[in-house]
């Protein structure tokens, strides 16, 4: 019958839909390797990986990556001990103390501190928290990684907490309730039994949230400064990996150059990165609801 | 204090009380309806796990059987094979025949679209579409191209609502939507639904488990009403529903087919012990 | 039998201790809350108290200037707006599609979970990655060049995940005895899709599409990637031409040391703010409607 030809052609159209995400996770590996492929036949990557300058664009060009990279881990960092801390501070109070009016009101404010654009978190950086801090700490520079990694840290705190408490709600209510009948305050419950028991729920969030650290752009592209330095100084201007792309795109670097390749060089670091640990949180997630689902 | 089942030519025992009463008596003799669906050894696997075991019977045109047994028992799986409903589940595997009119449902070159238009489904809980009360209706008869020009439709809608005893009830509002009407006017609407495609047969599952006895009652003279010009299998755990309105009926019990016979003497002399105790209340 | 005293239910010093640690934790995580919300509210206190004045009909209108005071956002709003549309028109139809076939044909096919988990990380991908491949791909390899259309391209790729995710979702919402309803009357699986699942999902669908646009609309790296520009005096006027969007003349804006071009970013900040405002609220009425809708 026809119709059964017609049923068989529907299905193979939306299959191919559905293969696209296939197709892009092989074009993304695709683009970034054959340029990463180019630029390695003329640089070498021992110096890529273990050089402590970064100077592609000056006249003696240097390919040491690692000044990125302690830019991107700084800046990380900063974010990653505002945003846990407070996340999931935030997550055991909604999951195990807030009642159901509080929760309804805040979490959806949460969610708008997500929503924000990146580009506004940047204004917010460079216009209001870096002259502010510089009043407390004279010596801060006008870029600088501190403050994006505070704000940066603002940005991801919903991350961490609506994933946690996530995973927290995920605990049985049979465990809190067993800990009750023996005397434990909820507090007790909650850091004893609770998270504990949501342990790696938790660090998948955690995880996500550092990979998402990680590829953030235009904060730091507008207050962290365009000056790639191998320092742990969170005072003085800084580069990371994702600002460095968007300074190259901006200039007029002709395509098909080396320094032209070296935004997909940095590019697939970035890549093989935030994918191992988007891996792992997915791995730790899975682990965590076969305990419990 | 049963006495054990032996073949009996004598009396029946004492019914208890309350069940004499409502069974029909349809008279001695030979059943002489033509076999309409025709079970041999079928075998039901969802996955690894058998929920039926070696089931064969024949069902018969123009009558009226149920499926009786306790919960679990696989009534329901077995009345879904018949319009091969399982095919949709993940795993579902089947042996044997189910041969209706005399071709096998599960053959080869046998299109489950057909089937399922000759053969049609109630379901437990009512399932309107949300759509109008017309719209639900003429939705079988869009899909299958059943009428065409909008004079047919309405007019294959109007039977079909009437042959389900509804069409009163909603002649005033067949564009207002199906989920307003009330849970028995629904599953009629539900009946209505399968009705307009035509099929021969009409598989119901459990379709009055959900509704208020007067609900209830109104489906079970409707089913009794349909069986002239349909063959109705009716799954319930309801013994005297299936006491009421059933001409045979079929007992189940943990995946297997335990008796089978005209329903007054499943109720009143049944030939196994499991089923005695079963009619009786000492168990399920 | 016990023989002991009759023991005290009243407070004793260790359970004393308890309820402090208690009341001191619950006090801590509210000033966690209330910091994240002040947080908040200085962010839009502070671009409100730079940008309001700012804004006016001709700032509007108005094309890039080197002068702060007669720069405009006009070719920036047409350039969002038109990249968008773009966007959605791609991502919509493939997005649904993808998740259709998943949740209706695809079962626990091997290949099905290969394409889950692509989705699930494509989800997490750093946003300029996408530029990177838009640059690659659509820019180089295919030739669109640095025009509206590869723009919408990269930006359709990134919105996709979320899109197949929260159609997905709203597949979901519908009741399998719908489906079966509809097989019951002899409908195939496309038809029951196309007649009964589809429509029932549709608000819920809407909602998923406005909500990754939203944060599309917002997305600044990607582009500046795949060579959008950052100083056209021009409106786009076809998908083939160079284009700009909204964030990156705010970035723009806020890259340059003369103060005046602050007010301007600020400026631009509130009208991409009450953009995604009005995104949001079409997004939440129609999820109500939707709710609705199964409960008449």
């Amino acid at each position: 019958m026809s119709s059964r030809r017609i049923e068989r052609a529907i299905e193979g159209v939306l299959f191919l839909c559905a293969l696209l995400s296939v197709g892009t996770t092989a074009g993304i590996i695709a683009v970034l390797a054959a340029e990463t492929v180019a630029f390695f036949r003329e640089v070498s990557i021992v110096e890529f990986l273990t050089g402590t300058e970064w100077t592609p664009l000056f006249a003696t060009q240097q390919f040491g990556v690692l000044p990125l990279l302690l830019g991107t881990t700084v800046v990380s960092a900063i974010a990653l001990a505002v945003a846990v801390p407070c996340g999931l501070l935030a997550a055991i109070y909604l999951s195990e103390y807030a009642p159901e009016g509080l929760r309804r009101v805040v979490k959806p404010v949460l969610e708008i501190l997500a929503g924000v654009p990146t580009v506004v978190y940047g204004y917010f950086a460079l216009t209001f928290v870096t002259p502010a801090l510089q009043a407390w700490l004279p010596g801060l520079s006008g870029f600088n990684a501190l403050s994006p990694g505070l704000v940066m840290g603002l940005m991801i705190l919903p991350l961490v907490s609506s994933l946690s408490e996530d995973a927290m709600r995920a605990v049985p209510r049979g465990l809190r309730e067993g800990a009750y009948a023996l005397g434990a305050t909820r507090m007790q419950t909650a850091w004893q039994i609770v998270v504990p028991a949501a342990f790696s729920g938790i660090t998948a969030a955690v995880i996500l949230a550092a990979s998402r650290a990680i590829g953030e752009t235009m904060i730091v592209a507008i207050a962290a400064g365009q000056q790639p330095r191998l320092t742990a100084n969170p005072f003085v201007p800084i580069e990371t990996m994702t600002a460095y792309i968007v300074q190259v795109s901006l200039g007029d670097t002709p395509q098909g150059t080396l320094e032209y390749r070296t935004i997909f060089a940095v590019g697939m670091l970035l890549f093989v990165m935030t994918f191992g640990l988007n891996l792992l949180s997915t791995w730790l997630r899975n682990r965590f609801r076969e305990e419990y689902a | 204090m049963s006495t054990p089942s032996q073949p009996v030519p004598v009396p029946a025992p004492p019914l208890p009380p309350g069940l004499s009463s409502v069974v029909r008596s349809s008279g001695a003799g030979v059943e002489t309806a033509p076999v309409k669906i025709d079970v041999r050894g079928l075998n039901f696997y969802y996955g690894e796990k058998r929920a039926l075991d070696g089931i064969s019977l024949a069902i018969h045109a123009n009558r009226v059987t149920a499926f009786i047994g306790p919960s679990g028992c696989g009534k329901s799986t077995f009345l879904r094979t018949l319009n091969r409903m399982n095919d949709i589940v993940p795993g579902a595997r089947v042996e044997g025949t189910v041969r209706i009119d005399g071709q096998d449902a599960y053959g080869p070159g046998v299109d489950v679209v057909s089937l399922r238009r000759r053969v049609g489904m109630v379901f437990q809980k009512s399932n309107p579409f949300p759509k109008s009360v017309f719209e639900n209706v003429a939705y079988g008869l869009r899909i299958n191209g059943l009428a065409t020009s909008k004079a047919e439709v309405a007019a294959r809608v109007e039977e079909s609502l009437r042959a389900a005893a509804i069409w009163d009830e909603v002649k005033d509002r067949l564009h207002d939507s199906a989920l307003a009407l009330s849970g028995g006017q629904q599953q009629r609407l539900c009946i209505a639904r399968a009705l307009a495609i035509r099929p021969d047969i009409l598989l119901m599952d459990e379709p009055a488990s959900a509704l208020d006895p007067i609900a209830t009652q109104r489906i079970e003279e409707l089913v009794y009403d349909l069986k002239k010009d349909y063959t109705i299998v009716i799954v319930t755990h309801n013994m005297q529903q299936a006491a009421r309105v059933s001409d045979h009926t079929a007992f189940f019990w943990l995946g297997r087919l335990v008796e089978y016979g005209r329903t007054d003497t499943v109720f009143t002399a049944p030939a196994e012990k499991l089923t005695e105790d079963y009619v009786t209340g000492r168990c399920g | 039998m016990s023989t002991t005293a009759a023991t005290s239910l009243g407070p004793s010093a260790s359970s004393a201790r308890r309820r402090r640690a208690d009341l001191l934790f619950q006090a801590t995580a509210l000033f966690v809350l209330v910091a994240a919300l002040a947080g908040l509210a200085a962010l839009v206190g502070d671009v409100w108290r730079d940008g309001a004045d700012r804004l006016s009909w001709s700032f509007l209108t108005s094309f890039p200037s080197r002068r702060a005071e007669q720069a405009g956002l006009f070719h920036a709003l047409v350039g969002s707006l038109f990249v968008i549309g773009l966007t959605a028109a791609m991502a919509l139809p493939v997005g649904v599609a993808a998740a259709v076939y998943l949740e209706e044909y695809g079962g626990r096919s091997r290949i099905a979970r290969l394409i889950e988990l692509n989705i699930a990380n494509l989800a997490a991908v750093p946003s300029i990655i996408y530029g990177l491949l838009g640059l690659g791909l659509f820019v180089r390899a295919m030739g669109m060049g640095r025009s509206v259309l590869a723009g919408a391209a990269t930006l359709a790729l990134l919105a996709l995940p979320v899109v197949i995710l929260s159609t997905r979702e709203a597949l979901r919402t519908v009741p399998s005895t719908i489906r079966e309803a509809s097989y019951a009357l002899g409908a195939t699986r496309w038809q029951t899709i196309r007649h009964q699942v589809l429509p029932m999902a549709l608000p819920g669908i809407l909602t998923g599409l406005i909500l990754a646009l939203s944060r599309a609309i917002g997305e600044t790296a990607p582009l500046i990637t795949i060579g959008a520009l950052t100083y056209i005096p021009f409106a786009p006027d076809s998908v083939w031409s160079a284009f700009t969007v909204l964030p990156i003349q705010i970035f723009n804006w806020v890259s340059r040391p003369q103060a005046a071009f602050k007010a301007n970013a600020a400026a631009g900040i509130l009208v991409l703010l009450a953009m995604l405002l009005t995104m949001n609220a079409v997004a939440v009425v129609l999820r109500d409607r939707a709710q609705r809708k199964v409960r008449p």
